[in-house]
């Protein structure tokens, strides 16, 4: 690494002279362009919170509409047109554009803290993903907006999204729009790894990191090797629209079943992408209210791990009726029976922890205990599927509607929701009223119990998904009618959280540094923390720093008062991969709009694209190129650093 | 026979469901019991804890330890092991028993899907035995029948829960399924993948007979329309040729465009439009008017036909038996 700096590095205290000297160094510069330049990871996270929640507000809107189609038999609210752009942007934007996003922010604002670190490996890259979701999600909703949203499922099955068979603009967005947040996911995901393997604090050891580092690292690992193989197919579908090449059109030569391939091994991947991470935020929460460490947290990291491994071998449980030969068939769902066992280790390991605990009960608690029920009814029904001649009855039912809804809201929004109750604290200082706290989880978990649970019932009972309407005289209707009346009861649910959130950053308690008792690094920092995160590197002797007292495993304790300072300039430690040694002190990066800057231009050449407008591809290309030179520019701040003492790795 | 079965998968009218409906059964018991004790686990040990409260209350809490609790993750996944052993074994058995399809079907169809109809093409013994009809598919009671699948435009699937699971119909590929129906019946059908604008209204009927009234149904299925009796029937036919045998085809007419359904036994036919219209004088008439306010977004166009045009088409269709 060029910007690397080989020095002994300064021990001292942590004092108010050191603070502010740091706070000088890392704070944003006030004003637009620190505001578009800022690339410090809790304004990003934030940011990619915020932003998500509003998409999540969007994608319920849309799922309501959906609903109240649904209500009842032959309704005509809606036109099948309509209709259909409602469900397939209802599907992209809850997949792509809230619950990945979601999960990326809460690891942005989190990781550095809980690593003990001061920023992410690439802060710029940092900010370059966030601006780039932000861009791509604008881009996809304004095909939304002009009735031209994607309008073929949000897995978009070829020849149907071929122009042939669907001509307008609606697929260009889409094609191009994944595309272009395929950007943000691939360098985010690289950010991720890098961070966890290189910026952790002195000590903390590998076995020693929290679980929900181990989601999102085993998630981001999963994304780089599988979002190219989505973006590289929504690129050939882009190619076979706009310039008649043949790569999924039978009357050419081409493989509709190509299509599915690609898209499943990116998209069963990528449903382990948006659990992962919130089972590792229970995973690290649910103890902290049972006052005792995770039960066989090694056991849970491993099972995370091989959760992961095992989901690329899954894919075909998605195409159990394309015709695939038998024995493939069985293969793929001993696979995704097997996957069961790591999953199972995880909801063992979460009981016992509360059984051999002392909860308290919290609204986070509430969140967190109950998604373990959630988490094991979308598991079985998943379990379902994977039996070959079961789910050629399931399949493309509304059981498989009620499963994704358990995975999605009971795995992803839930632990999302008690992970905002747990670290809102942490963010703004502030606690989250308690007693409005507990309405809302109520009504979130009887609205969507009530709306999703008879789901189920209905998909046993035959009702094909994506239909715009349904005759009387089926046995759907009045389950229908449950499943719409429990699903405006779970909106209410979530409007009460996200009322809470506004009334308690107006008039919340104040929160102190760690109002929970909580365990890990980031509770050690004052509430929200200072733009630097610590004055002192702490330095880690065992997993759970701030209850190394209580728990006494081990004479060593650790350190977070007295550690490096690294106060002489915006920089960083790096230490070695498995065993957290540190190894040099590394110059970050100054604020910097460049990111914003080149996703603009992105977003220009899109646009060009998307119109076939050689000219505006022109200047979006030169825009590109303009901001990355700025990007790019050698800075002075990144080279002269203090001279170096030594020119091999130091040991703290 | 009056009405189509509805769609529920938990019973059977047929070999292929049937063996399935034990395994469908076995998983979703073992699923609910899953549940009912994980959350009666979650429930008593919550229900255990003696603090309920706030910030204050849980910074307070003692951080306990007794017991490291590993040995609940291995009881728990030991005891999981047991019934997905059971699933697996039973998966690949069952798979195995109907994945394949039959050797010797005493019936063979070619079933393509189109945007948003079925055609039905009957093999016979010799190609003059052979025929095609649309959105309905009769077959023998206790016969195996297989069916070859294409996809016409897009992908679409093919499903009828009583009869058999869900077979894709995918453009330039063929796959199989077969059925057999133990009683006679008729069983409803629908495309469960999503194939755009008219996807929820791409129903069919399975109509099983016994073998002697099957045979009846095919040999009046291989007649050729009969002429015009009336004036009326023949102004009718014209219109036929003229404007419908653009898409229709009428055997032993000149209207011969397979583009749309077979139209020359379409008065034999419970229902039109895919299975979501009764077959009755005032439904024809009003699809034939104005088919997308039934199916908003299906390739048939309207026609605009006079009163007097309707009357003449009306009178030729009906003789269509
Ligand atoms: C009030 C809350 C929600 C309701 C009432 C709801 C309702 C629905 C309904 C009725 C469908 C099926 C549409 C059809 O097949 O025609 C659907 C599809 C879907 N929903 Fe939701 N939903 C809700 C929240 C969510 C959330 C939070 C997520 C993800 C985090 C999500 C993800 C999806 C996905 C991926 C699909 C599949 C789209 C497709 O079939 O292509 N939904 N939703
Ligand atoms: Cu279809």
């Amino acid at each position: 690494m060029r910007q690397a700096v080989f020095r002994r590095p300064e021990i001292g205290d942590d004092n108010e002279m050191l603070r502010a000297r740091l706070h000088a160094i890392w704070e944003t510069a006030p004003g637009l362009k620190g505001w578009l330049g800022t690339v410090d990871h809790k304004e990003i996270g934030i940011r990619y919170i915020i932003t998500a929640f509003v998409l999540l507000a969007l994608g319920g809107i849309e799922a309501l509409v959906i609903r109240l189609q649904l209500a009842g038999p032959d309704l005509h609210l809606l036109t099948p047109e309509q209709y259909n752009e409602f469900f397939s942007t209802h599907g992209m934007t809850m997949i792509f554009l809230y619950a990945s996003p979601i999960l990326s922010g809460f690891s942005n604002y989190l990781w550095p803290l809980l690593l003990g670190s001061r920023d992410m490996a690439f802060p710029r890259m940092n900010a370059f993903s966030y601006w780039v979701f932000l861009g791509s999600a604008i881009f996809l909703y304004s095909g939304f907006l002009v009735g031209a949203g994607p309008n073929d499922g949000w897995f978009n099955y070829v020849p149907f999204a071929e122009k042939d068979y669907n001509p307008g603009f609606n697929q260009d967005f889409y094609s191009l729009g994944m595309i272009f947040l395929g950007i943000s996911t691939t360098v985010g995901a690289a950010n991720f790894i890098v961070t966890a393997f290189k910026t952790r604090a002195p000590g903390m050891s590998i076995n020693r990191i929290p679980i929900m580092i181990w989601g999102t690292l085993t998630a981001s690992a999963a994304n780089l090797v599988v979002v190219p193989a989505v973006s590289l197919a929504f690129f050939l579908l882009w190619m076979d629209r706009q310039f008649g090449t043949d790569f999924f059109q039978p009357a050419g030569g081409g493989q509709p079943l190509l299509w599915q391939h690609l898209f499943w091994i990116f998209g069963h991947p990528w449903v382990y992408a948006i659990v992962l991470p919130a089972m590792g935020m229970v995973s690290d929460g649910l103890p902290v209210f049972c006052r005792r460490p995770l039960v066989g947290h090694s056991l849970v990291a491993l099972a995370t791990v091989s959760v992961m491994i095992l989901g690329f071998g899954v894919w075909v449980h998605h195409m159990f009726a394309t015709g695939l030969p038998g024995l493939s068939l069985s293969f793929f769902s001993g696979a995704s029976i097997i996957i069961t066992f790591p999953s199972a280790v995880t909801v063992f390991a979460w009981i016992a922890t509360i059984w051999l605990g002392r909860p308290v009960i919290t609204t986070a608690f509430l969140y967190f205990a109950s998604m373990i029920l959630l988490f094991v009814i979308g598991g079985v029904s998943g379990f379902m599927t994977a039996s070959v001649p079961v789910d050629w009855q399931l399949t493309d039912t509304y059981f498989v509607v009620a499963h994704i809804h358990y995975v999605l809201i009971g795995i992803n929004v839930f632990p999302v929701v008690g992970a905002t109750y747990f670290w809102f604290p942490k963010m703004t200082g502030k606690l989250m009223d308690e007693r409005l706290g507990r309405w809302g989880f109520w009504t979130m978990f009887a609205g969507f119990n009530i709306g999703f649970l008879p789901m189920h019932l209905t998909g046993l009972l035959g009702m094909p998904r994506r239909i715009w309407t349904y005759p009387a005289g089926m046995g759907w209707s009045t389950l229908n009618l449950v499943t719409t009346l429990g699903s405006f009861l779970f909106a209410v649910g979530i409007l009460i959280f996200f009322f809470n959130v506004i009334k308690s950053l107006r008039s919340g308690a104040p929160a102190g540094a760690n109002p929970w008792g909580g365990s890990s690094l980031e509770w050690s920092v004052s509430s929200p923390p200072p733009p630097y995160n610590f004055a002192v590197i702490p330095t880690v002797a065992s997993r759970h720093p701030l209850w190394e007292e209580a728990l006494d495993e081990s004479v060593a304790r650790t350190s977070l008062t007295r550690g490096m300072t690294l106060d002489q300039g915006k920089e960083a430690l790096h230490t070695s991969p498995m065993d957290a040694e540190p190894e040099r002190i590394v110059a970050t990066p100054e604020d910097n709009v460049a990111p914003f800057l080149l996703t603009v231009a992105m977003m220009v050449l899109f646009y060009g694209m998307l119109l076939k407008l050689w000219i505006v591809i022109g200047l979006g290309g030169l825009g590109c190129f303009a901001a990355l030179l700025m990007w790019l520019w050698p800075r002075r701040n990144l080279l002269e650093r203090a001279p170096p003492d030594r020119k091999e790795p130091v040991h703290g | 026979m009056s009405g189509a079965t509805p769609l529920g998968y938990l019973s059977s009218a047929g070999s292929r469901a049937a063996t399935i409906v034990p395994l469908t059964w076995y998983v979703l018991i073992v699923s609910i019991l899953v549940c009912v004790i994980i959350g009666a686990l979650v429930w008593i040990g919550v229900r255990r804890s003696h603090s309920s409260g706030g910030a204050a209350e849980t910074s307070a809490a003692a951080v306990a330890r007794n017991g490291n609790g590993i040995r609940w993750i291995w009881i728990g996944v030991v005891l999981t092991a047991i019934p997905l052993a059971i699933a697996l074994v039973w998966t690949v058995g069952a798979l195995a028993s109907v994945a394949g399809s039959p050797r010797r079907p005493d019936l063979l169809l070619d079933v393509t899907a189109h945007q948003w109809w079925w055609e039905v093409k009957y093999h016979g013994d010799t190609p003059s035995d052979t025929f095609a009809t649309a959105n309905e598919i009769h077959i023998p009671v206790g016969r195996k029948v297989l069916v070859r699948l294409h996809g016409g435009d897009v992908i679409h699937s093919f499903w009828v829960p009583k009869l058999t699971g869900k077979t894709d119909a995918i453009p330039g590929q063929e796959n199989a399924t077969w059925l057999e129906a133990a009683g006679p019946g008729i069983y409803r059908g629908q495309c469960t993948e999503y194939c755009g604008l008219e996807h929820a209204k791409m129903g069919f009927e399975v109509i099983a007979q016994p073998a002697a009234a099957f045979e009846r149904w095919r040999t009046a299925q291989l007649q050729t329309a009969p002429p015009p009796a009336t004036p009326a029937q023949a102004r009718g036919l014209a219109l036929v040729q003229f404007r419908c045998g653009m898409c229709h085809a009428v055997r032993g007419t000149t209207a011969a465009s397979h583009y749309g359904p077979d139209l020359t036994h379409l008065m034999s036919r419970r229902k039109i439009a895919a299975a979501t219209l009764p077959n009755n004088p005032g439904a024809l008439s009003g699809w034939i008017q104005n088919p997308q306010a039934t199916k908003p977004g299906a390739l048939m166009p309207d026609q605009h036909l006079s009163g007097q045009q309707l009357a003449d088409l009306r009178a030729y269709l009906e003789t269509l038996k």
